[in-house]
């Protein structure tokens, strides 16, 4: 196993590249989708420029208190440029949406606590699952589940208003296809990723189910066009392997 | 007609001392015919207070007689007047509605120390207002002192209401609790309070048994249960309650056994295991609160509990679930038990369908208020509503007229469709939570949404609008919105002009606040003498600059015209304004970080 490569920067950068210049938001949701159809920037790019924490210094002066909050804002959630699941945008815009920061406290505490007591129950693995475009998240148990195609059944129906494209039809074990893997990353259809525990993003698929179970964090279904960064390293580490 | 002297004490009225042309014999005919007396009398039956300002406006002796009797008095804006020109005007209130700070600094775009101290206030009404009996804040800034100060001040002091407000902690509390021996209306809500104990409850008297209204539903400090016990059991005109998240069960349970003639209750955390009989008894209790017409708390809540709660259900006309994040069917179990639901306030984690069972169950609903169960920014599990549930409402709630929607979609369709089922909204206020996402299905911006609002509902007073927004939206609003008063606007509009049109149309304007919109000089002073029909004016991350703020300062001397200025900022730009009209001329205890021009 290669862990160094796995650290390599360039993924991150890459991470990045693929979000500079996009106006309003983040790779998580409906956001995107407003971006890809000729969405317009607008002047007041405080959003814009906050969102990667790489033009700072850029942003207007009547952003620039903003950016300073955003900063901490960002230190505090722990927010990483090189991770593509977060929206790092929408974190830094103080005061949106509004509500009242009162009500916000409460729900964190008790969201907090409700998560608490759901890991403490050992025998589940809860994983978040976002869907590119979709404008909400699932959490699911993967435990409940024996294998990829089960998994992909699954999601299929909870994201069922959205094209998942064939990792529904032919199961994730497809990818390891190098020439299969480069013609759906090529085209519009979704590619399922995930985080495993050393933070680093991986193509599903890679690895025998129950391992992928023991080591995934959370899963992102992304646009496949999107995916083309990560798939080099998946074909190397197969590669490697066999 | 009663012509007897009121018996309470008030301030000897005299004639005015300055002979008027108004009182002259010649123009009888112009003055009122009544004696002082008789006018007074009369108008002390009103209480609205636009009929109030008309009446004044009459002629010197209903303006006299008006102001003898008037004894309610609301600021919108404390700095908009001094509390010596309030005292100079009015002699005889006994009642104070104070409210502070721009409404954008719920959000956190206010610094803190900013201002509305209630301090000078205090002061003034200590010496001229010796009766006062109600004082209710709103984003104000109290200290305990303040606190103490109002406690030893006024002897027949009755309600106290903060809302909002900040600069005080539980002590303060004691010292109200001490020392007003005639306490009805204890209301302490959603303040930034430092919380050290909830001792200020142990410190009502053991002969205290005025209270009617007691709300600490946002302290979370424990109060000694059995103090709270005994002074429910004590309070027999009590008719609203509402205890904090600590509260258990069982204790709600004595409480609720105390006090059956509760009309507003609201609960504490609902998360324990009860026994099958603690579960019958907790129904039973329920069941005995006839007059129960609000519900609120909940903080926590699992759906064995809820069914304890339906017998209560049938006559609640207000339901506020905003701290429970209930699922679609457990709302919707709960509403079948709410035929006469007028108010409803929910989490968006009941989702469109809960929203289908709002629709399906609630027919007399008049307002609606959906929040964010979830901080949208954060990589959590979002449930959400879209634009179904809203239709969903409107279809089946045809008298709804007040809407708060939190959502993650939006299209023109569904608003247009909205407000043809239900034209009678006064308040309209959509957030679509992605800032400048347009319409889902078309891609368009949401301007024919908002012109649809206020094409078809005349009666609108207050607004907000969300979404991708061109000047369009604000031509229409400008055009269309005849009743408008308040209208708050973020990352929306193209130019100018947008903000040009609200300006020079919407006649009934009070209150437009704005954030992070490309409006700059040239908007803001285009039509600045509205601004002195207006209350007030908020901008914040526009395009703005110092340059133009003081050139408004000069035309407008009568406005006061502040920056906020904060650390990073270049000087050039001006950041955070705010505008608002002023008998009392520029602050004198403004921070150093605000600027007026």
């Amino acid at each position: 196993m290669e862990v160094g490569s796995k650290k390599e920067k360039k993924m991150g950068f890459e991470e990045t590249e693929l979000r500079l210049g996009l106006p309003g938001n983040t790779g998580g949701s409906e956001g995107e989708v407003a971006r890809k159809r000729g969405f317009s920037q607008t002047d007041t790019t405080t959003t814009v420029d906050l969102k990667l924490n790489l033009s700072s210094k850029e942003a207007t002066a009547a952003g620039m208190n903003l950016n300073e909050k955003a900063n901490t804002l960002q230190k505090e959630k722990n927010l990483l440029a090189t991770d593509p699941a977060k929206p790092p945008a929408k974190a830094q815009v103080v005061g949106w949406p509004p509500v009242r920061s009162f009500r916000k406290n409460i729900l964190a505490v008790q969201k907090g606590s409700s998560e608490e007591s759901e890991k403490a129950s050992g025998n589940a693995a809860f994983v978040k699952v976002s869907v590119d475009g979709a404008p909400y998240l699932r959490k699911v148990d993967l435990k409940m589940y024996q294998s990829y195609q089960e998994l992909s059944d699954a999601l299929g129906k909870m994201f069922s208003s959205f094209t998942i494209g064939t990792c529904g039809s032919q199961g994730m074990k497809d990818f390891m296809n190098e020439s299969k893997l480069m013609d759906l990353l090529h085209s519009s259809d979704y590619v399922p990723t995930y985080e495993d525990k050393d933070g680093d993003w991986m193509l599903v698929g890679d690895v025998p189910w129950e391992m992928f179970v023991d080591s995934c964090k959370r899963v992102r279904i992304m646009k496949g066009t999107e995916a083309i960064g990560l798939a080099p390293r998946a074909m190397e580490k197969c590669k490697n392997r066999s | 007609m009663d012509f007897s002297l009121p018996t309470e004490p008030m301030n000897h009225k005299r004639k005015n001392p300055d002979p008027s042309p108004d009182s002259d014999e010649s123009t009888t005919q112009l003055s009122s015919p009544f004696p002082d007396e008789v006018l007074e009398r009369v108008l002390s039956l009103l209480n609205s207070r636009k009929d109030r300002n008309s009446v004044s406006l009459v002629c010197k002796d209903w303006y006299d007689a008006e102001r003898w009797s008037r004894t309610h008095v609301f600021i919108g804006n404390c700095y908009s007047v001094s509390p010596e020109i309030l005292t100079r005007r009015f002699p005889n209130i006994r009642s104070v509605t104070l409210k502070g700070k721009p409404r954008f600094s719920d959000f956190d775009l206010v610094p803190p120390k900013w201002g509305a101290y209630v301090h000078s206030w205090l002061l003034v009404f200590a010496t001229k207002y010796h009766f006062l009996e109600e004082l209710r804040l709103k984003r104000m800034t109290v200290s305990d002192e303040n606190l103490k100060l109002l406690a030893l001040s006024f002897p027949n002091f009755k309600a106290l209401s903060l809302l909002s407000c900040d600069g005080f902690s539980t002590d303060g509390l004691a010292s109200i609790t001490t020392h007003c021996k005639n306490l009805t209306e204890l209301d302490i809500q959603e303040n930034d309070i430092d919380d050290k104990s909830g001792k200020w409850l142990s410190c009502f008297p053991e002969n205290f048994m005025s209270l009617e209204v007691l709300n600490f539903a946002n302290l979370n400090s424990d109060v000694n249960f059995e103090a709270l016990e005994r002074l429910v059991s004590r309070c027999k005109s009590l008719k609203v309650l509402k205890v904090n998240e600590n509260m258990t069960l069982e204790q709600l349970h004595r409480l609720l056994v105390l006090a059956p003639h509760l009309r507003e209750l609201g609960t504490g955390s609902l998360l324990q295991e009860l026994t099958p009989r603690q579960h019958s008894e907790l129904k039973s209790a329920f069941n005995n609160c006839k007059n129960l017409n609000m519900l609120s708390g909940f903080y926590e809540v699992t759906s064995i509990f809820l069914p304890v709660l339906y017998p209560a259900c049938t006559s609640l006309t207000f339901l506020n679930l905003s701290y429970a994040a209930l699922r679609s069917d457990e709302l919707s179990n709960l509403l079948v038990h709410c035929p006469l639901l007028q108010r409803l306030w929910v989490l968006d984690s009941v989702e469109d369908e809960g929203l289908e069972a709002v629709g399906s169950n609630c027919p007399l609903l008049e307002e609606l208020r959906v929040f964010p169960a979830s901080d949208p920014f954060e990589d959590e599990i979002l449930h959400g509503v879209t634009e179904a549930g809203f239709l969903a409402v409107s279809y089946g709630c045809k008298k709804l007229h007040y809407v708060l929607y939190f959502c993650r979609q939006m299209t023109n369709a569904a608003v247009a469709t909205i407000v043809q089922n239900c034209p009678d909204f006064t308040h309209f206020r959509l957030c679509i939570m992605n800032p400048r996402q347009p319409d889902y299905q078309t891609n368009e911006p949401m301007d024919e949404a908002f012109g649809a609002v206020v094409k078809t509902c005349t009666k609108l007073r207050r607004l907000a609008v969300s979404g991708l927004l061109t000047d369009l939206t604000f031509e229409y609003i400008g055009k269309y919105a005849n009743n408008l008063e308040t209208l708050s606007v973020a990352f929306a509009g193209s130019s100018d002009r947008g903000m040009e049109c609200v300006l020079k149309g919407c006649p009934k304007l009070r209150k437009l606040e704005i954030r992070d919109c490309p409006f700059g000089n040239a908007a803001l002073l285009s039509s600045f003498r509205k601004y002195e029909s207006m209350r007030s004016l908020w901008m914040s991350g526009c395009k703005v600059t110092m340059d133009g703020c003081r050139l408004l300062a000069q035309e407008m001397p009568r406005l006061n015209v502040e920056v906020i200025r904060e650390c990073g900022n270049d000087g050039f730009q001006a950041d955070k304004l705010y505008v608002y009209r002023s008998v009392a001329g520029p602050r004198k205890d403004a921070p150093s970080f605000v600027l007026t021009l």
